[in-house]
């Protein structure tokens, strides 16, 4: 499979990162170099293989269902471009 | 005495224990070889002298009262992609701009409780993307190592390559690092030093910037096979805040070093043989299979039918993963922000400025192979393909081979700014080509310096191991250590 121009600005709006024109048009080339190179895949025959979960035969564990951290408000926003009162800030999103 | 920063750790161990030093002699020395070379090298991004003299002092007073952990006093360079409290921890990327966690991963939680000392911050590839350390937002590193005769400067791999380069360099007594495909045991490799990626579930990954989180492992960078098993011993723990952390005990990785190989089956898989690779690379397997012989290993022919399929389906598995984890960085709890015209614009912005190339190449794939209508032609069909990868292995242990012996890479280190490689992604993935199944299987791995190519750079084998069975790869590479002996660049910087 390949991809055109408009795939790569879809993908690219998908993924929330803003590309021009220039961009869109190298990424294309680069893109469809490594679509290229994983359809080497299309030769083997997966038929009755079970996807890889996990590396030994082992359950997910599961816990209490009980609180065990929290109350770090002060730590959560401390990285925040903006913050205002323990709340991250952004631009205005309803009119 | 002389110079401090040669001691292995298991010298350092012995020196501290006789008081012929201290911790905080130890850590100046460091940080004065640090402030000397860092400004040619660029291994470390942050040096965090002002912490590391804290905590030497503290190491000392600590073994003044009797109380010695196992790694009270050796100063370790930290790779940017572990969340230490209080600093620079950035993955290496523009987007994480100024962010200091408020709290300490696990792995160097546990190194800290054994009494290391933290130097500073090590460079790497942005989000641990990349086999030269070149994607990193600070620079290139330069390999310590050049080729005789030569002033060129040459990569030291990644995306441990500041923890390489570190290591290499006497900037720290050894590094922790990620591997992700080959993040470990290729700059290991480049660089003459011991690198070892263990199983998957063997050392936490909370606290550890996430890459691709199926396939991230955390291991250390050592100078050589003792330091590696003395260091996988503090960094391993069972840990409930990762849900793939395994609960078992951790062995004393140590007491596997000088055991004999007698009654070992040692596997050379006849698909590692690729196409291209170059003639000194077949000569130095042959001269590890040589040495395991002699030392009294079984060498038997193995075949791992779908190695070549390996690197297309990690292409597939970790960009999708890298995709899902990297959408947390959107300006908004942390790092940088630029402004936009609305939110989503703000989004757009910010991930465009923050984000280098070869993350942005990784996201665009990642989006797209887990876009409406592709999930089961690509992730699907990788994460299949990664249980027949598995199965090949599981199938060779199966017949009673303990270990596999590989090149680790298929050529020795490149130069900075290789525009060939710089211009085909593709072709600098394959860097990747015999270290990347190892992840895909989740299975433990180790590079161990065993030549110098004809050009005077350091070249590695690679040994597999079981699941959970690191003892069986300390144990061999410590008999090709021995045959090969160690090897060191000549001081330049």
């Amino acid at each position: 499979m390949t991809v055109d121009l408009a795939t790569v600005k879809r993908v690219a709006r998908l993924a929330r990162i803003a590309v021009s024109e220039e961009d869109a048009e190298r990424m294309t080339g680069e893109l469809n170099g490594i679509l290229g190179f994983v359809a080497q895949l299309d030769e083997v025959n997966v038929d009755g293989v079970d996807p890889l979960t996990s590396i030994i035969p082992m359950a997910l564990r599961r816990r209490e269902d009980m609180v065990t951290d929290g109350a770090k408000v002060e730590d959560i926003i401390a990285n925040a471009p903006a913050s205002e009162e323990n709340f991250f800030v952004v631009p205005k999103v309803v009119e | 005495m002389s110079d401090l920063t040669r001691l292995t750790i298991a010298e350092a161990r012995a020196a501290l224990a006789k008081h012929e030093t201290s911790a905080i002699e130890l850590t100046d020395a460091y940080l004065s070889a640090i402030d000397a070379a860092n400004g040619e090298l660029n291994a470390y991004i942050s040096a965090t002298a002002d912490k590391a003299r804290t905590m030497a002092k503290a190491s000392d007073a600590r073994r003044a009262s009797g109380d010695v952990g196992a790694l009270e006093g050796i100063p370790l360079g930290i790779k940017d992609l572990y969340a230490t409290e209080g600093d620079h921890t950035q993955a290496c990327s523009h987007i994480l701009d100024g962010f200091k966690p408020r709290y300490e991963s696990t792995v160097t939680a546990n190194l800290w409780r054994d009494g290391a000392v933290q130097l500073g911050k090590l460079n790497m590839d942005e989000f641990a993307m990349g086999s030269s350390n070149e994607s990193s937002y600070y620079g290139a590193v330069k390999n310590p190592w050049r080729e005789t005769g030569s002033n060129a400067h040459y990569v030291p791999g990644g995306s441990s390559g500041g923890s390489a380069s570190a290591v290499a360099s006497w900037l720290c007594a050894a590094a922790t690092a990620t591997d992700t495909g080959g993040s470990i045991r290729q700059p290991a490799a480049f660089t003459g030093t011991v690198g070892i990626k263990p199983t998957y579930g063997r050392c936490s990954r909370w606290g550890i910037v996430a890459f691709a989180s199926s396939l991230d492992q955390a291991g250390p960078i050592a100078r050589d096979v003792r330091d590696a098993a003395i260091m996988l011993k503090s960094m391993a723990s069972f840990d409930p805040k990762d849900s793939t952390s395994v609960d078992l005990p951790v062995p004393d990785y140590e007491a596997a070093i000088g055991k004999s190989l007698k009654g070992l089956k040692i596997g050379i898989p006849k698909e590692y043989r690729v196409e291209g690779m170059p003639d000194e690379i077949e000569t130095l397997w042959q001269k590890g299979i040589a040495w395991l012989k002699d030392a009294g290993a079984e060498i038997v022919d193995i075949s791992l039918p779908h190695t070549k399929y390996a690197l297309p389906a990690y292409y597939i598995v970790a960009p999708a993963e890298a995709s899902s984890n990297l959408a947390r960085y959107d300006g908004v709890r942390y790092g940088l922000r630029v402004p936009g015209k609305d939110i989503i614009d703000m989004y757009e912005r910010t991930r465009a400025e923050g984000f280098g190339r070869e993350v942005k190449r990784r996201i665009m794939i990642g989006t797209y192979v887990l876009s409406a209508g592709y999930y089961d032609a690509y992730y699907l069909k990788a994460q299949k393909v990664r249980s027949l990868i598995k199965r090949d292995f599981d199938l060779a242990y199966a017949a009673g081979v303990d270990a596999i012996l590989t090149p680790a890479t298929p050529s020795a280190a490149f130069k900075i700014g290789d525009e060939n490689l710089n211009a085909d992604p593709v072709h600098m993935y394959l860097n990747d080509i015999f270290t990347v199944t190892v992840n895909m299987a989740g299975l433990p791995g180790i590079a161990v310096p065993a030549g110098i190519s004809s050009t005077g750079l350091p070249l590695g084998l690679q040994l597999i191991g079981r699941p959970f069975d690191e003892e069986t790869l300390f144990r061999t590479a410590a008999v090709i250590e021995k045959a090969a002996g160690k090897f060191a660049p000549s001081k330049w910087w």
